[in-house]
């Protein structure tokens, strides 16, 4: 489990997270939304330690990540995967290599074991026989789905994405969200997704964490975001027609 | 300026912190030897043999008359070629195409999120990125300019059978005759400097560049135009100390 406590981080004069706590349980898609500026990208650097909170601390199953030097906090790193935004492979590798590299710096597997081990991942994400491509022959999509590939190569307990549908068609996005949603159920991670797509909200959405201004503004599940009376996350959330007209029918 | 200077010190610190794995480091120098090394064999060997030969014909032009032996020519060719032409101006030429190409590798790495893939996953992105290219600056510049010493030399004596402004026989004995060991000193230890330079100037910049692909630009510029500046003055230094 992830437990974040009284988060604040602040840029020069800019307080971009204002004291913010949640718990975010194994096994479940735990989401965190709201608009741009709202400052969930940077709380999800401050979790997975990209940024340092100005205030408040981080906690993996109860061991402080946020007093941990960079040795300390290689053992929780190691339990890590995370899908970048755009998807962040690494251009100068093959895909094979893109998701053997963890498993070369920190696993004393054999070739065989690490090519097992890629292609196994390969296949979870319905990716074969692309072992040999560079990323800059693969579609948006795919890179999403090499980077989840990647991110689920060392086994990890802890699954972050960033943003998986951005730059996506409606159909891929669902496909990545049905993806990450299996993973996270399989391999019962605790996963922490930052997103504002709605499909996802509402697809996906076991646990609900949204940020207005920097700070948490609700917290629920996507059963229950249908039903809110909270003013700032209804015109978050039915901001379209679309899911105006589609909440009058729930 | 003193910010800065702190920032590269600590960055180099990191960079030379004790290695996740040695045989995955092991790899990566490897292929930047290739890259810097091989890579970069053709335009050394280009302007080394055009630096020597107009060294040869200038000097000749300014020195030959019947008080002066014509020996002298190729003992000056091969002083300055070997303190000064072959290690500076190779290594000026250098920080063009290593430091560019190192600055905006990390610099996209940067911008596209690549090195916080590498800290998330628990690598010491500055020692897997900065010290394999570091550690092959110190290597293979050197190698490189023993190459440029080489063909410039080889370039004054082609200029002299072309010109016969010198005899090639006088050229040679110039060359061969009165040799004072400590150049080469000087030339191996600016080399050794020059690669650190051009390597840890321009990985700096590339990995504290932020924004896009024009951050990008701006940082390998940056690290070309501030290693070149380094590089002038470490030549100064190490020549006023050593000589």
């Amino acid at each position: 489990m992830i437990e974040i406590k009284d988060i604040y981080k602040t840029f020069g004069e800019n307080d971009v997270l204002k004291g913010i706590t949640a718990d975010f349980k194994p096994g479940k898609n735990n989401l965190i939304i709201g608009s741009s500026g709202s400052g969930k990208t940077t709380l999800l650097k401050c979790i997975v330690g990209l940024h340092e909170p100005t205030k408040g601390k981080v906690l993996y199953d109860n061991e402080n990540f946020t007093e941990l030097h960079f040795e300390g906090r290689v053992p929780i790193r190691k339990h890590i995967g995370m899908l970048f935004q755009n998807s962040a492979l690494f251009d100068s590798m093959t895909v094979e290599e893109n998701i053997v590299f963890p498993l070369n710096l920190f696993t004393e597997m054999s070739k065989s074991e690490k090519r097992d081990r890629a292609n196994f991942c390969l296949e979870r994400v319905n990716l074969k026989n692309t072992n040999k491509l560079y990323p800059s022959e693969l579609s948006g999509g795919m890179k999403k789905r090499v980077g989840i590939a990647r991110a689920i190569s060392m086994q990890p307990k802890y699954l972050f994405v960033d943003e998986p549908n951005s730059g996506l068609d409606p159909k891929t996005s669902i496909l990545i969200d049905d993806l990450i949603s299996e993973i996270t159920e399989e391999f019962k991670t605790t996963t922490v997704i930052v997103t504002h797509d709605m499909n996802s909200v509402m697809g996906i959405g076991d646990h609900i964490l949204f940020l207005y201004n920097g700070e948490k503004w609700w917290e629920g599940s996507n059963h229950e975001i249908a039903h809110t009376d909270n003013k700032e996350l209804n015109s978050f959330v039915f901001a379209s027609k679309f899911m105006r007209a589609a909440r009058e029918k729930l | 300026m003193f910010y800065s200077l702190g920032r590269y010190i600590l960055l180099l610190r990191l960079s030379f912190r004790k290695p996740e794995k040695f045989s995955v480091y092991w790899a990566e120098i490897m292929r930047e030897m290739v890259a810097q090394g091989i890579g970069s064999l053709g335009i050394i060997a280009i302007i080394s043999l055009f630096i020597g030969a107009v060294a040869t014909v200038q000097t000749a032009f300014q020195l030959i008359s019947d008080f002066i032996p014509k020996t002298v020519v190729g003992s000056i060719t091969r002083d300055s070629t070997i303190l000064e032409f072959s290690p500076t101006i190779s290594s000026l030429v250098l920080a063009g195409r290593i430091g560019s190409s190192i600055a905006s590798q990390i610099g996209t790495m940067r911008v596209t999120e690549q090195i916080d893939a590498l800290e998330i996953m628990g690598v010491n992105a500055p020692g897997y990125l900065i010290s394999p290219k570091v550690i092959t600056g110190v290597t293979m510049v050197p190698l490189l300019v023993i190459i440029s010493v080489s063909l410039g030399l080889l370039g004054g004596y082609i200029a002299c059978a072309a010109s016969q402004d010198v005899s090639t026989a006088d050229y040679i004995s110039g060359v061969t005759g009165g040799f004072n060991p400590v150049i080469v000193t000087v030339c191996a230890v600016k080399a050794v400097a020059f690669g650190f330079i051009i390597t840890s100037i321009c990985a700096y910049q590339g990995f504290y560049t932020s924004g896009g692909s024009l951050e990008v630009g701006q940082a390998a510029t940056r690290g070309v135009v501030y290693s070149c500046v380094m590089i002038l003055f470490a030549d100064l230094i190490i020549s006023r100390i050593l000589l």
